[in-house]
Parts: C-alpha cells; structure tokens; sequence
C-alpha cells in the first residue's frame, strides 16, 4: 500500500529498549536511595529528579554536548571508530534520561511504602541484603513499580524534542512517530500526522489500561484471598 | 487581622496577574508593528534591511519571524498574525494565493540564490561536482526536509538529476530549515550539507565544495507578498514595496543573492 510503517517500529524499539534499561536503573537507584541516609541524600534525590524538571531541549542539549563530535563521550567513542549522534541509540539515550526521573520517583515512593518493620524482620532473620531486595521489597512495592514502568515507557514513547536534537530526523532509522508527525504537520501533509497521532494514542491507552488491570490484579494478591 | 492578610493577598495575586496584560496594553497604543514571516536562509540579509528601513520610518516596529518555508507557511494556514511572507519557493506562495490568503497584487519576485554543497574546514575533500556526496568519507550527509524546507527540495532534484539520490539515501539526515544543516555541518556532527551559495558565504566554519547547476534544479527563486488578513495593509505594502526597490535589491547582491 506504500504506507511507510518504519515510524512505528522504530518508536517501538526506542521505547523498549529504553523502558528495560530504565526499569534496571530505575529501581536500583530506587533502592539505592531508599536505604541510603546520608548528608547527600537531597542533592543526589534532586539530580536523579532533575531532567523531569528541565525542558527537553535542555536535555537534548546537553546530551549533544557530550555525544557530538567535540564532546567527551563522542571524542571517546570515536577512538572506536562509533559515531553515537544522528543514529538509533542516541534516541535510546535521549529517551533513558528523560524518562529516568519517573521511574526512580515512582520505584522510590514505592518502596518507602514497604513497611520497615518487615524488611527488618528479614534482615534479622539472616536475610542477605539482595534477599531483602529481591523477595521482600521488590514483591511489595510491585505494585508500584509496574505503575512506573508503564509511565516510562509512555514517556519514553512520546519523547520528541531531545530525541531530534541527538538522533535527527532519518526516515528509517532514527524518525520516530513524534518526529513524523511534526514533520508532516510542518510539510503540510495533515493526513499523515493524523494517522501517526490516532496510532500513538491507541498504543499509549492500551499500554495504561493493561497496566492498570495488572496493578489491580497485583494488588488483589498481596492484599490476599478474599479480599479485592 | 486575618481578614486584612486576605484582602492583601487577594489584592497581591490580582496585581501579578493585572500588570503585566497592563503592561502590554501601553506598548501597543504607540508603534505599528509588522510581523514579517521569512525564511531563515534571509536571517542576515533582512536584519539589515529591517534596520535600514526602521530608519526610513521610525515609528514602525518589524518583528522576523524566521523558519523554514514551509512551516511558515503553515502557520500562515492556521491563522497566525502575519502581516509579510517572505519564501525561498514560489510553492509556498501559490498554495497560499490558491487560498485566498494574499493580497495578490503584492506578490514579487525578488531575488534568486545557489545551491551549494558544504564540508566543515578542516575537510579533506577537494572541490568538485555534487557527486562527491557519493564519497565514502561523507557518513552523513545533512539536507533539508524536502515537504517543509525548498533547500531540501532543490537538493532532491540536483541528485535526481544526477541519479544519485538512491544511493545516498541511506546517509541523508533530514533538518527543519537550512540553516540547522549549516550548523551541523560546521560542528562537525555532519561530514557534508546542502545548503544555499548565500548561507556559506555567512560562515567562517564550512567551505564550498561543489556548486549545483542551475539547470540540475528548479529555479530558486524569493517571493515575498502581503497576507490577506493583515491589520496594516498600509504599511505592510509600503514594506513590500521597499523590499522591491533598488535600495533593497543592492542590499541583496551584497550578500550574494542573484538579481533577478
């Protein structure tokens, strides 16, 4: 039909690729700073926080500082002869950072949820701390790390400014359905961008809705039998 | 004294929210303000021409609005407050004329320009044709959106023409206007662009490699016109008109825009 469907799957990989490397880094971090207690809690709670608070271009900004051809990360890749900027991984890491924040936030106040008294009753019980983590804490707050999952890989799908500032506009390879849907809009092709828009929107409401009925299905087994 | 902290706060919030919809009010009384939509390979030259002007008619205030053709355009359709379109392709102005959003009398031609492709300075490669793109050095090639930017268009056709535009797709990184192009090439993050003879002359960063044939594209030509809803018809067609005068068009030749 000569429907180009590239968009599609390239916001698909971007999004999960970069939900799942979230999703580890989200809840350790999490973790991390749910049991850390020390004099820079705040400031390291504000930088995890940060690029939810900041504008996208600022993000994308200051990732293309560090990947393109003058930046620290892009002079070292290029020893390697890898070129990061204008291609698919740099949309991967556009979309990480942004969507970083909600998953850290979210996980954290998840677990602060977890009653201590439990998790301190396993530790005195001999539990070895990724014991802790792992079959106390995790299983409790699963509730609301699924929550935080699928916010992040709903923003993670949406991402757009940073994204085209680090991986440009390459229909194919880098042109997510944002990015097709401004560039249709600024080409005045007005069909096009409605299409890639009712496309994102159903894909982002079934995401959330099949996420919330797994949270309500969670939630009815921890809070046990008989009860919903 | 609660009731008095209310009132002040109440009076505390109604001021941030009055003053500055005051502020606005006053300014506007005063000067006649153009919005002029042109496209962003202009940025230079109608910087010069605005201030020129201003210093024909002082109480005047030009606002350049600059953007790639056709999202100017756009805004254009949706109604934005413009009262001069200034674009690098006579499309964009007919689209407009189709619909009745210029004043048509106003609509000139103004001045012409040159494809060229460019390599940041410290480039190895040597001056030639357009199909130096071909080069195995040329990772990435930065060129205009061919549906929004005419820079993107005209480079489609001069690779059309040369049967080359297949083959260097795969290296083709789409812009919002020309002038991110030139930036990409002059910090490196694209080996070559495509860009107009007028934004390289601009930088000290990027060097001409190949300049297209004029008969590789289709003419590359300025019109600018009046829009339809603009609420200064007068001096919006008193600005049109300068731009078609000798003064302005002298001005255009100096940054290395073609006579027409």
């Amino acid at each position: 039909m000569g429907f180009d469907l590239s968009p599609a799957l390239i916001s698909m990989k971007i999004s999960l690729l970069s939900t799942t490397i979230i999703f580890f880094l989200g809840i350790m971090a999490a973790w991390a700073m749910t049991n850390y207690q020390g004099k820079f809690k705040g400031l390291l709670d504000g930088i995890f926080t940060l690029p939810l608070v900041l504008p996208p271009t600022v993000v994308g900004f200051a990732i293309l500082l560090l990947i393109g051809k003058h930046g620290a990360i892009g002079q070292f890749l290029n020893i390697f002869g890898v070129k990061i900027i204008f291609s698919w991984p740099a949309a991967v890491i556009a979309a990480v950072v942004v969507a970083f924040p909600l998953m850290y936030k979210t996980s954290k106040g998840a677990f602060d949820q977890v009653d201590i008294n439990t998790l301190n009753a396993a530790r005195i019980l001999g539990s070895s701390e990724w014991k802790v983590f792992s079959k106390v804490a995790v299983p409790m707050a699963w509730p609301g790390i699924a929550a935080a999952t699928a916010l992040s890989f709903a923003r993670s799908l949406g991402e757009f400014g940073a994204t085209l500032m680090v991986a440009g506009n390459i229909p194919g390879k880098t042109q997510t359905i944002p990015i097709a849907i401004y560039f249709a809009t600024q080409g005045g092709d007005m069909r096009l961008a409605m299409i890639w828009g009712a496309i994102i929107i159903s894909i982002s409401l079934v995401v959330t809705i099949l996420m919330n009925y797994w949270n309500r299905h969670q939630e009815g087994l921890i809070s046990g039998p008989g009860r919903r | 004294m609660k009731i008095i902290r209310k009132i002040l706060i109440l009076f505390a919030v109604l001021l941030i929210i009055v003053f500055p919809i005051a502020c606005e009010n006053s300014d506007s009384e005063e000067k006649v303000v153009l919005t002029v939509s042109a496209a962003i390979s202009l940025k230079d030259v109608m910087t010069e021409i605005k201030e020129n002007y201003l210093m024909l008619k002082p109480d005047i205030k030009i606002n350049l609005n600059l953007g790639s053709s056709g999202s100017l355009q756009q805004q254009v359709e949706q109604g934005a407050d413009i009262d001069v379109f200034i674009s690098a392709d006579t499309s964009q102005m007919t689209a407009l004329e189709n619909k009745d959003l210029l004043i048509e009398e106003s609509e000139k031609d103004l001045m012409g320009n040159k494809l060229v492709l460019i390599t940041s300075n410290d480039s190895f490669l040597k001056e030639g044709t357009f199909y130096s793109v071909l080069d195995p050095s040329i990772e990435k090639l930065g060129v205009g959106e061919p549906l929004s930017v005419p820079a993107g268009k005209y480079a489609a056709e001069v690779f059309s023409s040369l049967d080359i535009l297949e083959s260097i797709k795969s290296k083709i990184v789409y812009a919002k206007d020309v002038r991110e192009v030139l930036t990409w090439v002059e910090t490196g993050n694209v080996e070559a662009g495509v860009v107009y003879k007028t934004d390289a002359i601009i930088s000290s960063k990027a060097k001409i490699i190949a300049t297209a044939p004029d008969d590789s594209h289709s003419p590359i030509i300025y019109s600018g016109a009046v829009i339809q809803s603009t609420k200064n018809t007068t001096e919006s067609l008193d600005f049109m008109n300068f731009l078609n005068g000798e003064e302005a068009k002298s001005i255009y030749e100096k940054y290395g825009f073609n006579r027409l």
